[in-house]
């Protein structure tokens, strides 16, 4: 089995209400050093052994886990994962 | 003229824009479960707002990979109208039937209230009994209908006269002040506000009738012949 582990973030440019709302609690807290946060997705898949695993990785992010629009995505493959 | 109002789970809109199409305009309607319809039977489909599967992933993310999905395709190359309300509208941004995507609403908050909003092209299926820059008062329920696409995109929307109904005080950081958009061919319209919640005085206003109507209109003049 491979593990991939998939990081979603919305697009520098767009918009994050949210990251802000972040922020903006952190600087509250005291932390006073933070000037930007971005809230994403992390998601786990285990995955077949398969050689294919990446061009069909890519696949899943663009048609389904990410919408190209507004996120970018980034992950990475561990081989050899028992389950 | 049949209507076919789309079911999924989570949607919770089904009935008013059933009441709408049967009730308040007078149609033939039904209420069809994503898993067993067969579109190619209504004249027109509509999509209802709610919260299809949970808002999981993104929302209408999860919902625009079903089959049915596949078949309002279909349809709406042949021409037909789909209208996707709310969550709708969202379903048809994530199944690629329209351009651009839903971001969270800028202020973070579910907003719902009635907004002002002006017809920006009449001269659709959907609008055509409203008057040009008309202003309308319709109800808006949402937590993401922050709407946004790239330059490139909006420019398209822009020269194609896409855009088709603007937010006159902008609630949820929307660009353009965009609250409803049309595909190119012009038979695919999504928009945030709710046309089905404003069908009679007592539900606050009838400015969504017309809506309705311009489609009834629209098809009765294709396709019925005078006697």
């Amino acid at each position: 089995m491979k593990k991939v582990k998939i990081y979603i973030t919305l697009k520098q440019g767009v918009l994050d209400p949210q990251g802000r709302a972040v922020q903006e609690s952190l600087n509250t807290l005291g932390y006073s050093e933070v000037q930007q946060a971005r809230v994403g997705k992390y998601m786990e898949l285990l995955v077949d052994d398969n050689e294919e695993v990446e061009v069909k990785i890519e696949e899943m992010c663009s048609k389904l886990l990410a919408n190209p629009v507004i996120e970018d995505y980034k992950y990475t493959i561990e081989e050899g994962v028992v389950q | 003229m049949k209507f076919a109002v789309v079911v999924f789970p989570g949607s919770n809109c089904d009935r008013d824009m059933y009441f709408a199409a049967k009730d308040a305009l007078g149609e033939e309607a039904e209420l069809v479960w994503y898993q067993t319809a067969n579109l190619s039977d209504y004249d027109a489909i509509l999509l209802p707002g709610g919260f299809s599967y949970g808002d999981y992933l993104r929302t209408g993310a999860i919902a625009s990979t079903s089959h049915i999905v596949k078949e309002i395709k279909q349809q709406a190359e042949l021409g037909k109208p789909v209208l996707g309300v709310c969550n709708g509208f969202q379903i048809l941004l994530e199944a690629g039937l329209l351009p651009g995507a839903m971001l969270r609403n800028k202020n973070l908050k579910f907003i719902c209230h009635f907004e002002g909003l002006k017809v920006e092209n009449k001269n659709t299926m959907f609008t055509s009994a409203y008057k040009d820059g008309e202003i309308i008062s319709l109800p808006i329920a949402h937590g993401e209908g922050n709407y946004y696409c790239d330059e490139a995109t909006l420019q398209k929307l822009k020269e194609n006269n896409q855009i088709v109904f603007t937010y006159t005080n902008n609630p949820n950081g929307s660009i353009s002040d965009i609250a409803g958009i049309v595909n190119q061919q012009g038979n695919v319209l999504g928009m945030m506000p709710h046309p089905e919640r404003a069908v009679e005085q007592i539900l606050g206003g009838t400015d969504g009738l017309k809506l309705f109507k311009s489609i009834v209109n629209n098809w009765r003049e294709a396709h019925v012949t005078s006697a």
